[in-house]
């Protein structure tokens, strides 16, 4: 079966070792994954991740089960079927002489990126957008010299009202009645 | 009321009707230690190694279907339990490992006798905790006895840090649970329940494949039900054993590498494979591409990951052997599968696997065969890992509920004996022979001190060839005969035996076999059976490694016995 990207997202327990947890997961099953990101959700203890992996889909599925078995996850569901949108932030610091910095600008504004940091041998841009995006950009920018490079990894929710996890209604629910 | 924290976890074990722990001492976990005595409902059993302590909690869990518990100290404590809990964990076992921990101020500083013991068995345990908070002590030993009992069993490790023992909380138990991760499907979706009916009714040569998830599950009446309604035939895995009885006329044994010959064919040969509470393991499946390549396959386990880990599924069951079975048996026509049936029982005439040769050479299947006469099938028979395990499994006869009990999917030699300790003290009503290989006994052989000073009836028969006798078989077949490591010498365990007051008699001859065992099972206590077995006999049937289990290999005419023996103190 064809390998392909696949986009799956977790609400977990804001426990420690919850990261170390999936991470364990992903060594010793031999899952490779693309990028992971994490942060808090808009429930209190609870944290959302965004996990791409490139693989066939039985394989996929399968990561998707062994992440529901962890404990401190509460729901995994797999978006890349779902209407959803996926951005990822990139910092990308490249060199620049006055020669070249309005060229630089120039592809920066067109991509509708910011320029956050000048000094006088580089410039610092932040790009947000689909990972496409944010090659298309680090592939021009990469004639005038990238002296580094950090990037978010992807995160991603579906569109519409509706969340990915019918759950989370259920926990915020809870929550709101706890606060009460 | 304020309690410490050695008090809250003595309180909260007695909630959850702990009657044993088996436990190690020592200085991180001294505080709790010294709290034991004043809840004389919770029996200590001082093990010799905590390996034991792992493993014999191990055994009590699957033979009581309770949580079995097993307590040490930090660092080495914790880290010789590994192994059991790893056991536990392959094998879906309840368990909850309680050990000490350096104090909190400690941690971190790789302190005397400081691990990392939660991240060590991060990924053979279900769950496990590190309590930094004596306020969260109840609360996390409520979890650690869910999490273990309930949908698919495991083991739970709570690590405790010496201060957090001594330091003191407000007790109360909790009667709620707050886990929005962990829900446990139990019933089967009961569209999946109807296309498996489907399949069952319309199958002309179905095949039921049993593991230990009916045994966990209690489904033996339902197992028996679905298959008797349906005329299916039934073979198990080597955990699955005592799931259905083997006397009965639809049990065809177990299959896989060292199954009934015709337990394979019949899996290669079905049209449908009605797979309940099994996990399809490389060692039932053989070569996995190959596995029942005429069959539609319906798996049933409460564990969603097991769905199509290994192989194809076409009718995917999550949910409770027992409860799914329930349904599932309502739906199912009553019908027969003569011809099927009929074919079975030539492929057993044709390939019985199980016939005994004559041999002047004492055997270790005749061993076994008597063990069964004797006890009339009515031991609970604990195995060490290997040939023995393999001969236990073959020549014994489980009618018996829950009967055979050994390490299946981590293969741990050494776990017979405390295992055997395990199962004596959860069924101390209970006949419990521990058989043994001279390699795997001599691993573990330090609980024969336990056993003694517990006073556990526990009847040791050693399977003695002088070699690691299933690595010498692969070694013979596929090594060319090269024994790298594998011969041993001694030691002459009649007189390790009479060391620890245990007694003891070594038996060379068939004539002495039947004589031998009822020695052991009229004597009290404790008894110790050294079977000086043929040393090169192998184990057949064998699916070689890497083969379908088509490809059977089947014992062939051969000599035995001319490897010398070491010499024997």
């Amino acid at each position: 079966m064809a390998a392909t990207k696949h986009t799956l997202v977790a609400l977990v327990q804001d426990k420690p070792g919850v990261l170390n947890r999936m991470a364990s997961l992903f060594r010793r099953r031999g899952f490779n994954i693309e990028s992971i990101a994490v942060g808090r959700s808009e429930l209190p203890h609870f944290s959302r991740m965004t996990i791409v992996i490139n693989g066939a889909a039985t394989l996929v599925e399968q990561v998707r089960k062994q992440l529901d078995k962890v404990i401190d996850v509460v729901k995994v569901s797999d978006i890349t079927e779902s209407n959803m949108v996926a951005r990822e932030l990139a910092l990308i610091k490249v060199k620049a002489t006055s020669a070249t910095r309005s060229e630089i600008m120039q592809i920066v504004d067109i991509f509708r990126a910011n320029i956050i940091d000048v000094a006088s041998d580089s410039v610092t841009v932040e790009v947000t957008g689909d990972e496409e995006k944010v090659d298309s950009l680090f592939n021009l920018l990469r004639g005038f010299g990238i002296k580094e490079v950090a990037r978010t990894g992807c995160i991603a929710m579906t569109r519409g009202s509706q969340g990915a996890l019918s759950v989370e209604e259920k926990l915020s629910k809870a929550h709101n009645k706890k606060q009460k | 009321m304020k309690m410490t924290g050695a008090q809250i976890i003595c309180e909260s074990l007695v909630r959850e009707g702990v009657e044993v722990i088996f436990g190690f001492p020592g200085g991180a976990i001294l505080p709790l230690c010294d709290t034991l005595p004043h809840y004389p409902q919770l029996r200590l059993i001082l093990v010799r190694h905590e390996q034991g302590a792992a493993h014999a909690a191990d055994g009590y869990a699957r033979a009581t279907g309770k949580v079995g518990v097993c307590l040490t100290t930090s660092g080495p404590g914790a880290t010789n339990l590994v192994t059991g809990i790893a056991n536990a964990c392959l094998d879906s076992v309840p368990l909850v490992a309680i050990t000490g921990q350096v104090a909190r101020p400690f941690i971190g500083k790789d302190a005397f006798q400081e691990v990392d013991i939660t991240g060590i068995t991060l990924p053979i345990t279900k769950h496990n905790y590190l309590v930094l908070d004596v306020d969260s002590l109840a609360n996390t030993v409520k979890e650690a006895f869910h999490l273990a009992k309930t949908g698919r069993p495991g083991p739970i490790l709570i690590d405790i840090p010496r201060d957090v023992q001594i330091d003191q909380a407000e007790f109360c138990y909790p009667n709620k649970l707050d886990l929005p991760g962990y829900e446990p499907i139990l019933r089967g979706h009961p569209a999946q329940i109807k296309k498996a009916a489907r399949l069952i009714n319309e199958a002309q040569r179905p095949l039921i494949i049993a593991g230990r998830g009916v045994i966990i599950s209690g489904a033996y009446a339902e197992l028996k039900q679905l298959a008797e309604a349906a005329q299916v035939p039934v073979v198990t895995t080597l955990l699955g054993i005592s799931s259905f009885p083997e006397s009965h006329v639809l049990s065809y044994g177990m299959l896989g590498m060292h199954g009934m010959a015709y337990a394979n064919m019949a899996v290669n040969a079905a049209d449908l494979i009605i797979a309940i509470g099994m996990r399809f393991d490389d060692r039932a499946t053989a070569k996995v591409s190959a596995f029942a390549p005429h069959a539609h396959i319906i798996h049933i386990d409460i564990d969603p990951a097991e769905i199509g880990k290994n192989v194809r599924v076409d009718v995917p069951i999550v949910g409770d052997v027992k409860t799914v079975l329930n349904v599932l048996n309502k739906l199912i026509n009553s019908t027969e599968h003569i011809n099927w049936v009929q074919q079975l029982d030539d492929w057993r005439k044709e390939h019985p696997s199980t016939i005994i040769r004559d041999s002047d050479g004492l055997l270790p299947q005749f061993v076994i065969r008597k063990i069964y006469e004797v006890t009339q099938g009515e031991a609970a028979i604990i195995t060490g890992v290997g040939q023995n395990q393999m001969w236990a499994a073959q020549h014994y006869w489980y009618n018996k509920p829950n009967s055979l009990i050994s390490s299946g999917g981590l293969g741990a030699m050494g776990f017979e004996l405390p295992a055997a300790m395990g199962v004596k003290v959860g069924r101390p009503d209970d006949i419990v022979w521990c058989i043994a290989g001279d390699g795997g006994f001599q691993m573990t052989i330090q609980e024969l001190a336990t056993i003694v000073q517990e006073r556990l009836a526990v009847k040791v028969a050693i399977m003695n060839n002088g070699f690691l006798g299933m690595v010498r078989q692969w070694q013979e077949l596929f090594y060319g005969r090269r024994y790298v490591a594998t011969p041993l010498s001694g030691p002459n365990f009649v007189k390790i035996a009479e060391a620890y007051g245990i007694p003891a008699l070594r038996v060379k001859h068939n004539d002495e076999v039947v004589s031998a065992i009822e020695q052991a099972m009229n004597y009290q206590g404790p008894f110790i059976i050294d079977f000086m077995i043929e040393p090169e006999e192998n184990v057949y049937p064998m699916v070689p490694p890497g083969a379908s289990l088509a490809e059977v290999l089947e014992e062939p005419k051969r000599e035995v016995g001319v490897w010398p023996r070491r010499s024997t103190p």
